[in-house]
């Protein structure tokens, strides 16, 4: 460590992130209740990350509870289950569980009442298979990551297989205001999550098991605790609860006191993040036979009447959750997933996906709704930036047009936390201006690939023609040359014929 | 049941908010400014509460002329408090007798020359409260320094509302029966004189402040008790009081232990002049100041030496304004220099290394 990185380590001691108001209970306190089987389930095709799975079913058909409805298509992607028993009424699009509000595209069950279930036949015993076979169930349960990334789980257990790690870090840091669905799920099913944890310890072969838990959760702490009590290679290790703590990042340095390197990864370090979600539904789906059809929803907000957290069938819409958890008031914004992260959803006829964490229905007063005003440079983002970025600088300069300017500023180590926007005083919707700088450049680079595309292909035609007409003369001068040997020859012959006739 | 169809517009996230704005901010500054402020009213009398507000009201008059000739909204500007808190500043660093038209133009330099023409709030490279006391003192060097000893509410001789208003208004009939010297001002005079200090009848240096100077001079026991206040309500951060205090006492300390003669000791330049006020409320203006910690430290440092410099160098008794306007001019420099190390890279921006398995 240099001289300036001493310095900088003195007085910048860690103090990334911010600390909001959790407003998790009473919502967390609240028992699970299970959402009443809607009419009908709309289940999107692509709600994970990579390629959308391909639908394998046809409209009218009869499909059984946990059935394979559409399989994953190319390496990364997820294959998807029908969330209930019922018939199969369209393949076609619904509005994406997203704010832009498009249609993505979508298998429509109408539910039969009867919840049947495909003949689960579970491994005998699942923590005797070998880790590549753990990996393929879990590809085909379905599961992707449910703290909202969505990346297919079963590629993750296999690159880390690959990358030899040594620990598995197991995120129920649980950092956004308002969620308490891990937190729920570490209260009443530790010992599932426990049991997941180990078949993920074989399958990507690390030796130990962290689980970093925010200190604002007591009961989940002491709950897991007691399930990992048995076992001495997994410790349950309580972390300070700051927002984004459930960073994958920010949990990998607390919990291992480094960083990870801007172009690396944590299996770079030796470590795999996954969700304690995540834990629970590679249990199920080896240890049970149920693939993932289902999740805990936290619905919470100041105009909920009875917040707490739901188990909802995958595509049952916004609407069937907020009409069973009740409305006191009509809510200023609608958010799919935490408050700091979640994306604004456009109306309520939006389906649950894999990766829905929460549904809240906030006033205006919650959501801090207010007009932006100048910036002051009063410098609270740059205090708050859990990745030590200058969000005034940023954003000045994607204000200006520079967003070149902006990248040489970190634009791209953003990780869209919203830290520099929740504390910002002058209200400055912050993490907008950075998603559309990243969204321009994304376009631009397409864009650029485009042209590159196209000039090589240019090149390579005006190369051709070169060639072509280089062919051509050549060929002419050739037969021209053809033709004055003939011809010299011809008159030669001439020639020597006169001159034997003179002769 | 009508599912919250309230917003069609997508935005992106945060859908939460700490809940600060810029009037909290700006509201909070001028808490901390208050019991300095009520302590001058009391030292000096009905003449400097006039002048307080006279100041403040040109101070919002300017802000409100400029925004009516760009054709912007008054009240968010208006109401934001920054206009007003420039005012207050820089009334707090005026003569408390001084007459209402310096004040006046004081008050409509800072905002319509500092702070709009520049571009309004944020944009300003110097803070206007600052710019205009220099642009008063080069102007009016006299009227600038015409310093009275304190003579507090309801004692013998302390002007009541109606004479106050005289006194601001159409200036103290005697004031130079009644004009002292600043204790910098006569430390000065008197090196000048070729008197030494240890010679020259200093006024009596008082954390209290009974002794002759501007508003924001005379109460720096309680400027220093705003200012920490201002720490603890996490408005401003320690960096730049501190560094400019201590840049500011260590030179005082060496001097003065070489050569006291010359040297005023580091506790009166600590509490004399706008010290206190300038390390705390002037020097913080989140406008004109880094936007890092290191950032921060280097321009308080910056700012202590150059006024040390001043007072002890320069043709001025007073240096606060000066250096903080010259480390003002540095901000852009030391901001550009001077960045925050980004996770998982180093100072340079280079990615750390990935270690080999
Ligand atoms: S928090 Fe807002 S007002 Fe303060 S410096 Fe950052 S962008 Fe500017
Ligand atoms: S959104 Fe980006 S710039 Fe803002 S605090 Fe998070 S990482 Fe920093």
């Amino acid at each position: 460590m240099g001289l300036m990185e001493k310095i900088f380590a003195l007085l910048e001691p860690a103090h990334w992130g911010v600390h909001p108001d959790d407003k998790k209970r009473p919502a967390a306190d609240a028992p699970v209740r299970r959402l009443p089987l809607p009419e009908r389930l709309y289940v999107p095709l692509q709600q994970h990350i990579g390629a959308a799975a391909r639908p394998i079913v046809l409209t009218g058909q009869k499909v059984k509870k946990g059935e394979l409805i559409a399989e994953a298509q190319g390496a990364t992607s997820a294959a998807i289950h029908a969330p209930t028993s019922g018939k199969v009424v369209a393949v076609g699009d619904v509005t994406a569980p997203h704010p832009s509000g498009l249609p993505v595209a979508a298998i429509t069950i109408e539910a039969d009442g009867e919840e049947a279930w495909i003949d689960a036949a579970p491994a005998q015993d699942p923590f005797s298979l070998s880790p590549e076979e753990i990996a393929k169930q879990v590809a085909a349960a379905g599961i992707v990551g449910l703290g909202g990334a969505t990346f297919p789980s079963a590629l993750k257990l296999g690159l880390a297989k690959k990358a030899k790690i040594h620990t598995l870090i197991i995120n129920g840091g649980e950092c956004e205001p308002y969620l308490s669905c891990d937190d729920r799920l570490m209260r009443d099913a530790s010992p599932e999550i426990v049991a997941g944890i180990r078949l993920m310890l074989i399958a990507t072969g690390a030796q130990r098991a962290l689980v970093g838990i925010e200190d604002n959760k007591p009961e989940a702490i002491a709950a897991m605790r007691e399930a990992v009590r048995p076992r001495r290679e997994i410790e349950v290790k309580p972390v300070p609860a700051r927002y984004p703590m459930g960073s994958e990042k920010h949990l990998f340095s607390t919990l291992m006191g480094q960083e990870v390197p801007a172009d690396g990864r944590t299996t770079d370090l030796g470590a795999l993040v996954h969700n304690v979600g995540t834990a629970h539904a590679v249990y199920q789906a080896l240890g049970k036979g149920r693939p993932l059809v289902e999740r805990l929803v936290t619905v919470n907000g100041g105009a909920v009447a009875f917040p707490g957290n739901l188990l909802v069938p995958i595509g049952a819409l916004v609407e069937d959750v907020l009409a069973f958890a009740g409305l006191k008031e009509t809510p200023a914004r609608l958010v799919m997933g935490g408050p700091m992260m979640g994306s604004l959803l456009p109306h309520a006829r939006v389906p649950i996906i894999k990766g829905s964490s929460g549904i809240l229905a906030l006033t205006a007063q919650e959501a801090g709704i207010a007009p932006a005003g100048p910036c002051i440079r009063c410098s609270s983002c740059v205090r708050a930036c859990p990745i030590g970025l200058l969000p005034l600088e940023m954003a000045a300069r994607i204000a200006a047009g520079a967003l070149s300017a902006a990248v040489d500023y970190g634009l791209k180590d953003c990780i869209a936390c919203g830290c520099c926007a929740y504390v910002c005083p002058s209200r400055i919707p912050l993490v907008q201006y950075f998603n559309h700088a990243k969204g321009e450049l994304a376009a631009q680079a397409r864009a650029q690939l485009r042209n590159e595309a196209a000039k090589r292909l240019a090149a390579a035609r005006a190369e051709r023609l070169e060639r072509e007409a280089k062919e051509k003369a050549e060929a002419a001068a050739r037969r021209k040359a053809e033709r004055m040997a003939q011809k010299a020859a011809e008159a030669a012959a001439a020639a020597a014929k006169q001159a034997e006739e003179v002769a | 049941m009508s599912a919250g169809l309230a917003t069609t517009v997508p935005l992106a996230s945060p859908h939460a908010h700490a809940g600060s704005s810029v009037s909290w901010v700006m509201a909070k500054v001028m808490l901390a400014l208050t019991p300095a402020t009520l302590y001058g009213f009391w030292l000096y009398g009905w003449p400097a509460v006039h002048l307080w507000w006279i100041t403040i009201a040109a101070a919002l008059l300017g802000e409100a002329f400029c925004l009516r000739l760009m054709r912007r909204p008054l009240r968010p500007a208006l109401f934001d408090g920054s206009a007003a808190l420039t005012g207050w500043l820089l009334a707090l660093s005026l003569p408390p007798w001084a007459p209402a038209w310096l004040g006046v133009l004081g008050g409509l330099f800072a905002t319509i020359v500092a702070k709009q023409l520049f571009g309004g709030l944020g944009q300003n490279l110097f803070n206007p409260a600052m710019v205009a006391r220099v642009a008063l003192l080069v102007s009016f060097p006299v009227a600038m320094t015409q310093w009275i000893a304190p003579v507090p509410l309801g004692s013998a001789g302390a002007p009541d509302f109606a004479e106050g208003l005289r006194i601001t208004l159409a200036g103290a009939p005697s004031l130079d029966a009644i004009a002292s010297a600043s204790l910098l001002g006569h430390a000065k005079t008197e090196l000048s004189r070729g008197v030494d200090l240890l010679q020259a009848n200093l006024p009596a240096l008082s954390f209290v402040g009974e002794r002759a100077g501007s508003l924001g001079e005379t109460s720096a026991l309680l400027l220093l008790l705003g200012g920490i206040a201002l720490i603890l309500m996490r408005i401003i951060t320690w960096h730049i009081p501190a560094a400019m205090l201590v840049g500011l006492a260590l030179p005082a300390l060496i001097a003065h232990a070489l050569d006291p003669a010359r040297h005023l000791s580091a506790a009166t330049h600590l509490l004399s002049g706008a010290a206190m006020l300038g390390a705390f409320f002037i020097a913080t203006d989140y406008v004109t100041s880094p936007n890092t910690r290191l950032g921060q430290l280097i321009f308080g440092l910056g700012c202590g030496l150059l006024t040390w410099l001043i007072r002890s160098y320069g043709g001025y008794p007073e240096g606060v304004a000066f250096a903080v306007l010259l480390m003002n001019a540095a901000t852009p420099a030391i901001d550009r220099l001077i960045r925050p190390r980004i996770y998982g890279r180093d100072l340079k921006g280079r990615p750390l290394e990935i270690p080999e398995a």
